[in-house]
């Protein structure tokens, strides 16, 4: 088994780096890797626990029928793929007020290196 | 990957949300893993060379009554990071693009050309590009 340490700096809902992030981690997961998430900056919002479906109303479709996708549904179904971690940057966090997930645990850059030198690579997305 | 391994930090996008953040994020984190242990260095190109010009003062950001202190100071935290042994390359052609003339940026840092890059990316273990 090989570990992937991956460093997301986007918030959800604003560019295609977030999708394109969790279907490197599933793929890995799916293959029997381990992934290491670190969420720095908006990212950490990625995790947090207030999010909500909301209905379409351009398309008629309520809560249920839209069946929105949020970045919560998702890394809490990658983490009961495989072994998963995933650090939220606290002081990101505080900045932020984001209350998030339990899988999610608080961490700082040195967490992120302490990863690194464990990991067999590392892929840093940040924000453009 | 282990404790030896280098790092290249590559930073592009400037200024994001550097007042708000009282530094560049991505020079930030690059210096605290540095003091956790981390053989890294920075690479500046695009609009981040303008980091490293001189003279630059941002403060007095002011909201209604409310003002904001400790703003950011990028010219000094490169300094401080250069002390701590942290190389720090510019890409030239980006500093000629904006007219930023050599003789008006910090003392200690490396200018290269953009074709040196992919030379200096093969002196790295990992390259981190923010």
């Amino acid at each position: 088994m090989k570990t992937l340490t991956i460093l997301l700096m986007d918030p959800p809902y604003e560019t295609e780096n977030t999708t394109t992030a969790l279907r490197i981690a599933d793929a890995a997961l799916r293959k029997g890797h381990k992934v290491r998430v670190f969420a720095y900056e908006g990212a950490v919002s990625l995790t947090m626990s207030q999010q909500k479906q909301h209905p379409n109303p351009v398309k008629n479709q309520d809560v249920a029928q839209a069946d929105h996708p949020t970045t919560i549904r998702a890394i809490q179904s990658l983490f009961k793929k495989g072994p998963m971690e995933w650090i939220a940057c606290g002081m990101c966090v505080d900045e932020r007020g984001v209350d998030f997930i339990p899988e999610a645990k608080r961490g700082g850059p040195k967490d992120f290196y302490e990863w690194v030198k464990d990991s067999t690579n590392t892929l840093v997305i940040g924000t453009q | 990957m282990n404790a030896n391994s280098k790092i290249l930090s590559v930073a592009e996008r400037a200024y994001r949300a550097t007042v708000e953040e009282q530094d560049d994020t991505v020079l930030w984190f690059t210096w605290t893993v540095r003091k956790a242990g981390a053989p890294i260095d920075v690479l500046l190109r695009g609009n981040t060379v303008n980091y490293v010009v001189k003279g630059q003062e941002v403060s007095g950001l002011t909201f209604g009554e409310v003002s904001f202190g400790n703003p950011p100071a990028i010219e000094h935290d490169l300094q401080e990071m250069m002390k701590e042994s942290i190389k720090i390359y510019v890409v030239r052609e980006d500093l000629e693009t904006r007219g930023i003339n050599p003789s008006d940026i910090l003392n200690g840092t490396h200018l290269i050309s953009s074709k040196e890059i992919a030379g200096l990316y093969d002196q790295y273990d990992q390259i981190w590009h923010w």
